[in-house]
């Protein structure tokens, strides 16, 4: 926490959980496609599906989606916006369990090249987020560091590949988490960093072996 | 951030700083960033509270139709009768500033969350209308900001911030005990009586439950905004008169949280319990229920 988190953020209303972090789920999946997205299926589960439309959640998880920054006037007639600008958007309810939290979404989309996304992502208070899976898999990290996700096959070196090429680039890691479905089955990385991992980096760990894919995320 | 108002206190006698200048530094080194470069940020904070004041329009009525325009009608009676309402004009401002800017904030439009959006009226009703009455220049302003999170990071690293976990005394108390501390601040009080006001603030409004009807951050919050405000100017001319908490203002805040974790999940801001459970607010709730998610507004 620091001065800011306190006093701040500048944000549209009415709440920072069920608005602003709302619109910071769209963005994060917006930047996770690195495209426009031309359909969105919005899934949302517990208080989000409950109390979202009074909150405006649903015109702030359009206007993420469209590239709305949290403090934009615009959010109120997202709705208006994406049509104008042809993107189609449709809602419906998801239950996706106990052990996620109150405030989450699942989001369906596909951009304007065809390319499909899923992401699961999570309001966990005073705006801030949590994405929790993408395209199905496991994927746990708050969207506020460099994020590489990585989806390789389990096996030995995976892990020492990728730490020894940040190391390279004199990229610092703030936290790394590893999943995989089970011994020898497929794995994923995600590895939050406090600098920016270069692109050319980015292509040389697609080409490494045993690595499936590789996704960047960046919060500028 | 700081642990405890001892620490602010003893680091403001120590390096010989005032209050929000320490608050500031410490927030410096451990964010890495220069002074310069978070007054800056502190000053397009001041700028969004000023504008999220200034353009509040009183014909708007929120997504719900539950809140708008209470604002305007304060001001109009004030007008209407001068001095023969209850409250000094002072006091009429605060109330209307609390309500334009909470009202704006259940209408989408642009706030500062302080410490959060269902609070966002406290410290700008208190601040703003003491720059209005006492001439303070922005920089002033600036530095009160920090106070305010120097008082709110405080609350946050002991208690927390938030109706879900501490209950609405959480938000708006902890609103009014930042703004409280700030006023004092403003008008030159010590750095005992900034926290001795944060701490009577907080005690006037311990307990308070977090119970939106239909889970909207609109009743009561937006009018709770004007009980944050109102109470933290008379923690504040307490404090400046020489009142001190009997509890020390570090012992308020840990039984804050106390009094959070006891309360009921029916009153943490799941519109389950207070006035969200009376027969209006689930009438209300019903109503809006038949609106759907993503109808078109």
């Amino acid at each position: 926490m620091n001065v800011f988190d306190v006093v701040g953020p500048v944000m549209v209303g009415p709440s920072s959980s069920h608005t602003a972090g709302a619109v910071r789920i769209g963005l994060a999946a917006r930047k996770l496609m690195g495209e426009e997205i031309k359909d969105a299926e919005i899934l949302l589960h517990g208080s989000f599906l409950a109390t979202g439309h009074g909150h405006g959640t649903d015109l702030a998880l359009v206007a993420g989606l469209m590239g709305l920054a949290v403090d934009d006037e615009r959010i109120r007639k997202s709705f208006l916006l994406a049509k104008r600008q042809g993107m189609s958007f449709r809602f419906g309810a998801i239950d996706l369990g106990d052990d996620v939290h109150p405030n989450s979404v699942k989001l369906v989309l596909e951009s304007v090249s065809g390319k499909r996304l899923e992401v699961v992502a999570s309001s966990v208070g005073g705006g801030r987020i949590w994405i929790s899976r993408i395209n199905g898999m496991k994927a746990g990290f708050s969207g506020e560091y460099h994020t590489l996700i990585v989806h390789n096959q389990d096996r030995p070196g995976c892990v020492a590949n990728v730490t020894s090429m940040l190391h390279e680039k004199g990229v610092n890691s703030a936290t790394m988490q590893v999943y995989r479905s089970g011994r020898g089955g497929h794995a994923v990385m995600v590895i939050e960093c406090d600098d920016e991992v270069p692109r050319e980096s980015l292509e040389r760990l697609e080409q490494l072996d045993g690595v499936e894919s590789v996704t960047y995320y960046s919060p500028a | 951030m700081f642990g405890s108002f001892l620490d602010i206190l003893e680091e403001c006698k120590e390096n010989n700083t005032p209050f929000w200048e320490t608050v500031c530094r410490d927030d410096c080194r451990e964010e890495g960033i220069s002074e310069e470069e978070s007054l800056e940020r502190m000053r397009a904070i001041w700028q969004a509270m000023v504008d999220s004041d200034r353009n509040y329009d009183e014909h708007l009525k929120s997504k719900s139709g539950l809140t708008g325009m209470n604002a305007a009608m304060v001001k109009n009676r004030r007008e209407k009768e001068g001095n023969n309402t209850l409250c000094s004009e002072f006091e009429s401002r605060i109330m209307e500033r609390a309500l334009r800017i909470s009202e704006s904030n259940a209408c989408m439009k642009r706030i500062v969350a302080a410490p959060t959006a269902g609070s966002c009226g406290v410290v700008p009703a208190v601040l703003i209308t003491m720059q209005e009455k006492f001439g303070f220049s922005d920089e002033k302003m600036i530095q009160a900001l920090y106070v305010t999170a120097g008082i709110g990071g405080v609350i946050g690293e002991r208690a927390c911030l938030s109706g879900a976990e501490g209950g609405c005394q959480a938000e708006v108390g902890s609103a009014s005990g930042m703004a409280a501390g700030a006023a004092v601040w403003l008008l030159g009080g010590s750095d005992l009586a900034i926290i001795h006001a944060c701490a009577m603030a907080l005690s006037g409004l311990m307990g308070l439950v977090c119970d939106p009807v239909a889970g909207l951050v609109e009743i009561p919050c937006v009018r709770r905004n004007v009980v944050g405000a109102a109470n933290a100017v008379t923690a504040a001319d307490m404090a400046l008169a020489g009142l001190r908490s009997t509890i020390p203002p570090d012992q308020v805040v840990d039984a804050m949280k106390s009094v959070g974790r006891q309360l009921p999940e029916s009153l943490r801001e799941t519109g389950k319990g207070g006035l969200a459970a009376t027969p209006a607010g689930r009438e209300i709730s019903r109503r809006l229920n038949e609106g759907s998610v993503g109808a078109e507004v």
